[in-house]
């Protein structure tokens, strides 16, 4: 079985965005960029798919600038097989990356396609199932234990109040949430490993072209900003306050 | 331009964050329908019709839709996107997981998380776990948005609204519903209570949470969360989690005991009312966002509150 991971190459979780004065997006010059930690969750399953001889190979996309390609061998060192870049500059919306993505299916044929719940630049939340739409295929968000067998995958998934398994037939989409699994860090020799595996660098043109956005960013600002306000001596000053200058209980 | 609510439900009750997306969807258009998905729902279709500025009630049953299946979902919905110019949805994982599909379907761009409508074509989101507030427009003709319900008001009861029943649409032919497990609780639900008790990494254990977080919850009456650190740590189950991953909670008093305050948290709680901070390192950035803060350790602090709350008469 082939397994597709797209991947997004994003601001590194640790650091924090600061939104640029002129109010045109977030600042990323020099700032660290890595894989988006739910792809990483996304490529760790397909790996450990492969490692249990469900997946015959992995193969990691992803959609951005030349710099991505790094992103990809990272997704290469953890265990995966080849990658495939579609080389682009311009910060393409969750549709048209979706629309790129299922043209990269029609091309490669996965089984399955694992990938990431959501970027924690854009927050959309919304390629996965756009993908699984696009291409007719049964979706399964938000997963947190994944099992093929056969032709179908059993996908317990992370709902408002608890947990629901749902079984999909395959080829299908799944997309990953915190708990799925805990991605490894890629080993040394992996790492050099990965630096002779193929990332075959295309353009979207070779996909069908990326069409124009349908979104117009008018300006990015800052949320508003909470200030700190008094500290209480104990627990009877605190109920004081929330009873009588906070009015809250 | 009419435009169409999908309802947030269980089948047995309608949530609160249906009526605050109505109040979202009345600022689009006065002609505002909302669609109840799901199976056995004659009640929430009821209830549904009692809100206020809701033009029409349509009921959809199936057994994918009782399940919120998200292809049943979208099989249904973008058909009867041909009367609407709109279709808004609560932003929870049910509604996050289908209303991409029908963007898609419609070939037009979603609207995620939608916290606040300038005009009918521009909508501010935020991005970057909350770090950034992004304005947007879209020339979309249609428009498929997932509104961040705590930003809005609910609109009110008052109304009666007709009833409709619509054909449930293709249902989901290869996906099948095995399981769920649902936390019962008789506490009130995290997204919508008006008091939110959290608890984090400092309470240790799992035991240690039941021990301390519930009982100071169950005297205020309020709902109980969780630090993403102690869901991680097993500490509370993961449906407690507040934060950019987990769920966005704005209530009059949130409390939280023992949480430092990392970033992903404070998105998921930063704009509650009042914010009650309680943790032994005066340095925890949680104080930066709190309106009082007691520095002290949860073990001799929380007893304390708790004989203070009952010293108050709660």
């Amino acid at each position: 079985m082939k397994v597709l991971v797209p991947v997004k190459r994003v601001i590194d979780y640790n650091v924090k965005a600061r939104v640029k004065s002129d109010q045109t997006g977030v600042d990323l010059a020099n700032v660290k960029m890595s894989m988006n930690p739910f792809c990483e969750i996304a490529v760790e399953e397909a790996v450990r798919m492969q490692e249990k001889g469900v997946a015959t190979e992995v193969v990691i996309v992803s959609v951005g600038p030349l710099q991505a390609q790094e992103t990809i061998r990272t997704g290469l060192a953890m265990g995966g097989d080849r990658g495939i870049l579609i080389q682009t500059d311009a910060d393409p919306e969750p549709l048209e990356v979706a629309k790129l993505l299922a043209a990269v299916v029609k091309a490669e044929e996965p089984k399955l396609i694992l990938m990431g719940k959501q970027a924690i630049d854009g927050d959309n939340n919304a390629v996965g199932q756009m993908l699984s739409a696009l291409l007719g295929w049964p979706q399964a968000t938000f997963a947190s234990k994944v099992e093929v067998s056969g032709e179908t995958v059993k996908v317990t998934r992370e709902v408002d109040g608890g947990l629901q398994t749902l079984e999909l037939d395959l080829p299908a989409v799944v997309t990953a949430d915190l708990r799925l699994n805990e991605p490894r860090y890629a080993s040394l020799p992996n790492i050099m490993k990965a630096k002779r595996k193929t990332i075959d660098i295309k353009t979207p043109d070779d996909f069908g072209g990326l069409a124009a956005g349908h979104l117009k960013v008018v300006r990015v600002t800052e949320p508003p900003k909470r200030t700190a306000g008094v500290k209480v001596e104990n627990a009877a000053e605190l109920v004081a306050k929330l009873k009588t200058e906070a009015g809250v209980i | 331009m009419a435009v169409l609510v999908v309802a947030d439900h269980d089948n047995a009750e309608l949530k609160d964050t249906t009526a605050k997306t109505v109040t979202a969807a009345l600022a689009l258009s006065p002609d505002v329908d909302v669609l109840v998905a799901g199976k056995g729902i004659a009640g929430v279709a009821a209830e549904a019709a009692k809100l206020s500025g809701v033009r029409k009630v349509l009921s959809a049953e199936s057994d994918a839709l009782g399940a919120h299946i998200a292809e049943a979902l979208s099989g249904l919905i973008v058909p009867l996107m041909a009367n609407y110019d709109a279709v808004l949805t609560p932003a929870t994982n049910v509604g996050k997981n289908f209303a991409p599909r029908i963007a898609a379907l419609l070939d037009v761009a979603p609207l995620s998380d939608v916290q606040q409508i300038v005009d009918p074509s521009t909508f501010v989101r935020p991005i970057y776990a909350g770090n950034a507030l992004e304005t947007v427009s879209s020339d979309d003709a249609k428009k498929v948005i997932t509104v961040r319900a705590t930003a809005f008001k609910a609109a009110e009861h008052g109304g009666s609204a007709p009833v409709e029943a619509v054909d449930p649409g293709p249902g989901a032919p290869h996906t099948r519903f095995v399981s769920e497990e649902i936390v019962k609780s008789d506490r009130p639900e995290l997204a919508g209570a008006k008091i939110v008790v959290s608890g984090g990494r400092a309470m240790g254990s799992a035991e240690e949470f039941h021990r301390v977080i519930e009982p100071l919850a169950d005297k205020l009456g309020a709902a109980v969360g969780a630090s993403r650190a102690a869901v991680d740590a097993g500490y509370a189950p993961n449906d407690y989690q507040v934060g950019q991953t987990g769920k966005v909670v704005a209530p009059q008093l949130y409390l939280a005991i023992g949480i430092s305050g990392a970033i992903q948290h404070l998105a998921g709680m930063k704009d509650s009312k009042v914010i009650v901070a309680i943790n032994k390192d005066a340095d925890a950035p949680i104080f930066q966002v709190a309106d009082y803060g007691l520095v002290s350790d949860y073990k001799t602090a929380v007893p304390e509150l708790m004989a203070a709350l009952t010293a108050a008469g709660k």
